[in-house]
Formats: structure tokens, C-alpha cells, sequence
């Protein structure tokens, strides 16, 4: 089965999460939020959300508590360095 | 048949402008170069003037021109360029870029000699050098045909999306005036519908293109398998192999609305029972068809192959028309530097492995302006009917007409 | 409304899972860019990192229309796409040109500078990492002097970065500003503000890039903040000519000095062969640049 079935005449790509694979497995640290710490969590209402607003690929949403999409972080830390709270800690991979 | 048309006396630059009015481009990027200069000035005096609602852009160089072009394709607008010489060199890379992304790009380009030393007259190296960028190249003889050809050169690209090159010869066509029928407004809309784009640049729909593709095909996120890169350009092989048949067809179309017929990939004259054929291209063809009526005068049964579409070479069509020959003698205003000209190499390259078993010379002429006379011409093909007795089909490297 | 994070929007363009280097400054600042344009744009890339963070064909990662095209056209590719736009009379759209500091400084300029002296109306971003960061760092017109870099391997580079935000507010356009990474809001207010300007409008954006400055890929943005705190990074925009500092620049220009440029070179190893004497004359040079700035800033 040949590619003459996708039917491009160019190169035109479609958007789709993932694009370079399951990033997570980039890391060797991933983030760990303490709820004790965390302005949202102790707030329990929207606030804060730096490591939202500082996160390079996305992978953090703003719930409430906060969530960090493992598939995809890269474990790069800087929501651990921005966090006013010092509420992150990255912790290392088995 | 064409209803309303009007005959004019138009330079070569002249008609292009014109064809390109006719044809309702909406976005023209062209840089001025000697002797293109009064193709963009044209434009623009017809966009400032009202005449053609087209956007403008004087864009800072060649390159810049083409992209301008690419992108506004991309967004679905008809798009126009001109250039020759250093401009058509310095878009290098865009030329290829824009077959490679399949955009309908037309470009004039009227042919000039490229430097080092500086030369601002007529020769074809600057067009038959870029044939390898998967443009499809058509040349004129004369001003009329560089008209017909830019209205028909839409109708080709946007068909099977793939950028047309019409040439024609800088100063000897570009700046000579001859009687043009000019197609009325409403005949040439009737023989080109509106450009319908291939790609979409819709937020809506979002869609990213050309990025970097992979050697080996790839799967996209439905599972489905994607070219590798290898296979988008088979793809445009493809569409240039198959583009013949287009050709033909749009100009026969041409033919039937506006009384000239472009049904052929070549010019053929006299060829019935000529065993000696001449072959060139552009407006050296006419200079050829004198040639061969001054050996005709002598005895000799002479022929005339002229090249009107270069890309693809019509491999098929030019064994089909040098079949009787026994003597092929081939003029290129161009050189491959280190081999031979252009066009002979790719008409052995098509007969290699047909029954033609002809003697080829070849002869460069014409190059950086220097005249072409139709006697010198006869007398290259009288000098090589002379060294047949020697009985070699072809020699290492052409013959040079010039005053080393 | 000033934007924060709270009220910020929570739509992305940009997806996970791509191509950039973990603590990419570029993926940062992009994220932000798009949100402040709503994704109602059409962006036009040349080779650089960002074309490989839209990822490889078939499969891109972001959820905008984009025309990718060689590396000198930018400009062109723009003025291209404006035109394109105005003659099938589509109105909306932002035409967003973002290329890195080799495509706008370096092989860019020319295009760049026609496009703006033509007055196309778009965006044009410069993400500035200050080296060819994509062929895995080379210098450009941008790189510091006394940067180790693939082409400056021994000796550093010998020359001052083009001031390229500088260069473009001579093109008389509407609007130029500077941004960084580090100040996510301030660039998004930027973006926001430039939108619905009409003509060339120009934002520099400092971008640091933990592999090619060496440095912990988690400093990347303390290092950006740094940068303005030490002045290497000057946060301002000119708009029809005004000048205004913004955000920390601002701020330092009001209540403190700036922190001894030393402390921004000893982070990144790519300064680790630079001496004594090209710091002082680069501290020099920072200073002199941020004087300039106060004096056009006027009184705080």
C-alpha cells in the first residue's frame, strides 16, 4: 500500500497533540505539587497559576487542584523555579 | 470565435504586460531588470491607472518577488513575476520552492545573458538553467505567442498545479514591436475560470505547509501513511509527465475560441521530406525557417524543429518529428558548461533508443547578444553536411559560431 | 482589563508534545503571542527553531494556518500573504511573521526592512536566542561579544550585537517594541496592543536558550529575568515615535539601579571563556544603551 492515498499534492500537515511522541519520556524529573503549599489549592478557588502561565509546552491546565499532563511534560522545572510558593518539587524518575 | 479583439503594434514586453492584464492577476511582484524593465513598469502604470485591480508590490529583489508570489498563491490569489538574467538566478531557490509547494506561479522571463562578464542582451542560459527546478517552460517565437502563451500558461498551472515559465528573448522580441491581436476581456474570461487553490489557510481549519518532511514516508494522527519527501516529488515528476496532455489540450481550447491554435509541443515546417532538420528554440526559429529556405534554394531537402515547449521535453513528439532525418543540426543559445548545449543533449536523450540513427551537430550561437543570421546559420549546416564524408554521428563537443 | 494569569485565556494553539527543547524560551513566548492574536492569524515561518517546533509533516503542533518559506523571505513571504489576502478581500486576519534572530537580523534584514518601508501591514516577531540556534549555534548578528559559539569557538565573538529593534523604529513604523520570555503578560500586552495597530509593526523578543547559552534548561526563565535586571534586556515599546519603558524596566528605572551585568554572564557557559576586558566594555556598552533609554524615557 502506497502513500498516493493521502492524497496530498504538498506537504500539508493537520495540528495533533504529540507530534514528537510521548515527550514525558524526555525526562529524568517530574513535578510534584504540595497541596499544603499551593495558593490554589489552599485557596481552593482561582489564583496564582504562574506554572500555568510559565509552562513552555502546555501541559499544565488551570483546575483547581492543578494537573500536569505526564504524557507530555518534559520535566523541564521551570514551573518548580517560578512557583512564588515554593509548592513544586521535582522529584526524579525510577 | 473571438468576438471583440483588436490588432496593435506591441513589443514583446508589451504583449506580456497585456497578457498578464487579461489574465486578472491579483498580486504582481516584479523586480525591473534590463530588459524586463517595462513589463513591471506596465503593470504598474496599469494598476495605478485603474485598468487592472490587481495589488502592486515593489518588492527589493528577485528572490523577495517569487516569495511575494508563493505565499499570495497560497492564499489563493492569481499571481504574477517577470525577470531574466541575475533576477531569474537570484530566485533560485524560490523557483524551486514554488514546484515543490505546487503553487501556479507564471513568470515571464525574458531571456538574458548571466555575468561574470556583464551582459545585458539576448541569450537563453538564464531559463534553460533552471529546467531542472520542475517549472514547465514554454518559449516564444514571436510577440504574439508570448501573449497567448501567458493567458494559456494559467489555464496550465492552475490545472494541474505546477508553475509555468513562458521565455522569449530579451531585446530581439522584448523590445522589437510587431502586430499583436489583442483577445478581448470578455473572450479571455470565458477561457479562464477563476484560480480555485489547493491550499487552505483557514484558522478554522488550520493546516501548516511544507514543513520539514521526512525522508520516509510517516503516518499521520488518523493512522493514515504520508509521504516521505521523496514521494511528494515523485509527484510533481508525475504532473510534469503528464502535463503534455494539458498542453495540448489548452491550446487546441485556445485554438477554438481565438483562432490560433497551440495543440503542439513543438513547431514543425517542412518536415514531410526533409532529411535534414534544423532545431532551436525561441525567436531563433524564424531566423531557422530563413536558413532552411536559402538551402532549399541550393538543393537540400531542409526541415525545421522548433522547441516550443522545453519542460517536460516532449521526448515522444521530437522522435516523432525527427524520424526522416538523416542530419540533425542543433542551435543552442545556451551551453551546459563542460558538455554541449542544452537542447542537444536532450534531443539525443530522446532518441536514444529509437530508430532515428541521425548525425548530430551542434552549434552554439547567439550567446550575450551576439547577432544570428540566417546565412550563418545555412552555412553551419552546409559546413556540417561537408564533414558527413568524415562518418561520425556526433562530435565530443559543439561548434561555436562566434570570432575566437 | 490588564491580563494575569488568573484572567488569562485558557485556549492554546500551541499543543504538547513537541519538538522544543524542555524550558524553551520560544515555546514560552509563543504560547502567549497566539493567545494575545486569539489564533486569528496566519503565520509565516522560515527555517528556524520554531519550524521545528511546528513539528514534521504530516503532523504539526499548532492549531494556526502556516506558510513555511525559506529562510531569507520572511518579509517577503508576508508582504505575499497581506497582498493575497487584500485582493480576494479577506479582512480579520493578523498576518504574523516570527522568525529567530538569523532570519530577521542576519539573512532576513533585506526583505524585512523592504516590507516595512512598503508599510505591509502585519506583525513581524523577531524571537531573539542570539545565535543560529537551529544548526546547533552559530553566531549572528545578534550573538553578545565573548559568546562561545560553533563559529566563535575559540575566540568568542569579537562584535556588538545589531540593535535591531533600534534599526526598525528608523523604518518610521507604528509601532516597535521589546518583550522577553520572562515577562509572559508584558509580551502579551504587546501583542495585543500591536494587533490592532495597522502597518509594520515590530516586537523583540528575548528568547534564552538553555543548550545554545548553556545553562539548566529550569533557569530559563530567571536567567530572562536577569537579563533585564543587569539592563541586557531593555523593556520598552515606541509607539508613532513615543517611547515608554515597561514592566521591570520600568520599574528599575524608577526605584533601583541595575544589578552588575556580571551576575547575568556567570549563569550561561557560553561566557565562560570571555575576559575581563570584554566584560568592562560590554558593561559599557549596556550602560550606555540604558542612559539612552532613561534620557528618551524622560522623567519617572
Amino acid at each position: 500500500m502506497g502513500t498516493r492515498d493521502c492524497q496530498h499534492i504538498c506537504g500539508e500537515s493537520s495540528p495533533a497533540i504529540g507530534e514528537a511522541g510521548k515527550t514525558g519520556e524526555w525526562r529524568d524529573s517530574f513535578p510534584v505539587i504540595d497541596p499544603e503549599k499551593c495558593v490554589v489549592a489552599r485557596q481552593n478557588k482561582p489564583a496564582c497559576f504562574l506554572c500555568w502561565l510559565y509552562c513552555p509546552d502546555a501541559v499544565v491546565t488551570k483546575t483547581i487542584p492543578i494537573q500536569i499532563n505526564m504524557e507530555y511534560c518534559k520535566g523541564c522545572g521551570i514551573c518548580a523555579e517560578i512557583c512564588p510558593a515554593d509548592a513544586i518539587t521535582m522529584v526524579r524518575e525510577q | 470565435m473571438a468576438k471583440k479583439s483588436n490588432t496593435r503594434i506591441l513589443d514583446g514586453n508589451h504583449a506580456a504586460a497585456e497578457g498578464a492584464k487579461l489574465s486578472r492577476v491579483q498580486v504582481i511582484a516584479a523586480y525591473p531588470i534590463t530588459p524586463q524593465s517595462p513589463v513591471t513598469e506596465r503593470l504598474s502604470e496599469f494598476v495605478e491607472k485603474g485598468e487592472l485591480d490587481a495589488q502592486y508590490i515593489a518588492v527589493e529583489s528577485e528572490h523577495s518577488a517569487l516569495a511575494v508570489c508563493t505565499s499570495a498563491s497560497m492564499v489563493g490569489a492569481r499571481t504574477f513575476t517577470a525577470s531574466s538574467s541575475h533576477g531569474l538566478a537570484y530566485m533560485h531557490e524560490m523557483l524551486h520552492w514554488a514546484a515543490g509547494a505546487r503553487l501556479p506561479v507564471v513568470l515571464a522571463c525574458v531571456n538574458r545573458a548571466i555575468g561574470a562578464p556583464w551582459n545585458v542582451l539576448n541569450d537563453q542560459q538564464d531559463s534553460v538553467s533552471q529546467r531542472d527546478t520542475g517549472w514547465i517552460q514554454i518559449y516564444a517565437r514571436n510577440n504574439q505567442e508570448i501573449l497567448d502563451s501567458i493567458i494559456q500558461a494559467y489555464r496550465i498551472a492552475e490545472s494541474i498545479y505546477v508553475p509555468v515559465m513562458v521565455c522569449y528573448d530579451g531585446f530581439v522580441l522584448s523590445h522589437t514591436e510587431m502586430p499583436v491581436n489583442v483577445p478581448s476581456q470578455e473572450d479571455v474570461d470565458r477561457f479562464l475560470p477563476p484560480y480555485k487553490p489547493h491550499t487552505t489557510l483557514d484558522p478554522n481549519n488550520p493546516k501548516n505547509y511544507n514543513l520539514v518532511t521526512f525522508a520516509n514516508p510517516r503516518v499521520n494522527a488518523e493512522g493514515v501513511l504520508c509521504h516521505g519527501y521523496m514521494e511528494l516529488r515523485y509527484l510533481l515528476q508525475e504532473a510534469l509527465q503528464n502535463s503534455r496532455e494539458t498542453i495540448i489540450k489548452v491550446g487546441q481550447e485556445f485554438g477554438e475560441l481565438f483562432g490560433r491554435s497551440y495543440a503542439n509541443t513543438l513547431w514543425e515546417s517542412r518536415l514531410n521530406d526533409a532529411d535534414i532538420v534544423i532545431v532551436a528554440m525561441g525567436s531563433l526559429v524564424m531566423e531557422a525557417m530563413v536558413a532552411a529556405d536559402i538551402l532549399r534554394e541550393a538543393g537540400h531537402k531542409v526541415g525545421v524543429l522548433g522547441l516550443r515547449v522545453f519542460r517536460p521535453f516532449p521526448k515522444a513528439d521530437v522522435v516523432k518529428a525527427l524520424e526522416k532525418s538523416r542530419v540533425i543540426v542543433i542551435f543552442d543559445k545556451n551551453i551546459s558548461y563542460g558538455l554541449e548545449g542544452a537542447t542537444c543533449s536532450e534531443i539525443k536523450s530522446a532518441l536514444y533508443g529509437s530508430s532515428v540513427r541521425a548525425v548530430i551537430r551542434n552549434f552554439i550561437v547567439g550567446l550575450g547578444g551576439r547577432d544570428v543570421k540566417a546565412r550563418e546559420l545555412a552555412e553551419a549546416v552546409n559546413k556540417s553536411l561537408l564533414s558527413l564524408k568524415e562518418g561520425d554521428l556526433t562530435r565530443e563537443y559543439p561548434e561555436w559560431i562566434c570570432a575566437i | 482589563m490588564k491580563a494575569n494569569a488568573v484572567n488569562l485565556t485558557e485556549k492554546e494553539y500551541l499543543l504538547p508534545g513537541n519538538r522544543t527543547c524542555p524550558g524553551c524560551a520560544l515555546s514560552l513566548a509563543y504560547r502567549h503571542i497566539l493567545k494575545a492574536l486569539e489564533g486569528r492569524v496566519i503565520v509565516t515561518v522560515p527555517a528556524s527553531c520554531l519550524t521545528v517546533l511546528h513539528g514534521m509533516y504530516p503532523v504539526t503542533s499548532v492549531t494556526v494556518p502556516c506558510v513555511n518559506t525559506p529562510f531569507a523571505t520572511t518579509g517577503a513571504s508576508a508582504t505575499g500573504l497581506v497582498a493575497g489576502l487584500k485582493a480576494l478581500g479577506k479582512e480579520g486576519l493578523t498576518v504574523l511573521a516570527i522568525a529567530g534572530d538569523g532570519g530577521t537580523h542576519d539573512i532576513g534584514i533585506q526583505a524585512l526592512s523592504a516590507a516595512a518601508e512598503r508599510q505591509t501591514d502585519f506583525l513581524y516577531i523577531c524571537y531573539d536566542n542570539e545565535g543560529y540556534m537551529n544548526t546547533g549555534n552559530q553566531r549572528s548578528g545578534s550573538t553578545p561579544p565573548g559568546a562561545i559559539s560553533g563559529t566563535t569557538p575559540i575566540l568568542g565573538k569579537r562584535q556588538n550585537p545589531k540593535d535591531i529593534a533600534t534599526i526598525m523604529e528608523a523604518h518610521g513604523v507604528p509601532y516597535v517594541a521589546t518583550a522577553n520570555a520572562s515577562y509572559p503578560l508584558d509580551l502579551y500586552e504587546k501583542v495585543k496592543k500591536a494587533r490592532a495597530i495597522r502597518g509594520t509593526r515590530f516586537i523583540h523578543v528575548y528568547t534564552p536558550c538553555p543548550p545554545g547559552w548553556s545553562f539548566p534548561f529550569n533557569n530559563t526563565v530567571s536567567i530572562g529575568k536577569l537579563a533585564v535586571e543587569t539592563g541586557w534586556v531593555i523593556l520598552y515599546e515606541v509607539e508613532d515615535g513615543v517611547f515608554r519603558l515597561t514592566s521591570a524596566s520600568e520599574s528599575i528605572a524608577k526605584k533601583g539601579n541595575l544589578k552588575p551585568l556580571r551576575e547575568y554572564l556567570v549563569e550561561q557557559g557560553r561566557f565562560k571563556g570571555i575576559t575581563e576586558e570584554q566584560v568592562e566594555a560590554l558593561r559599557r556598552w549596556v550602560n550606555t544603551r540604558w542612559k539612552r533609554c532613561l534620557d528618551r524615557a524622560g522623567n519617572l
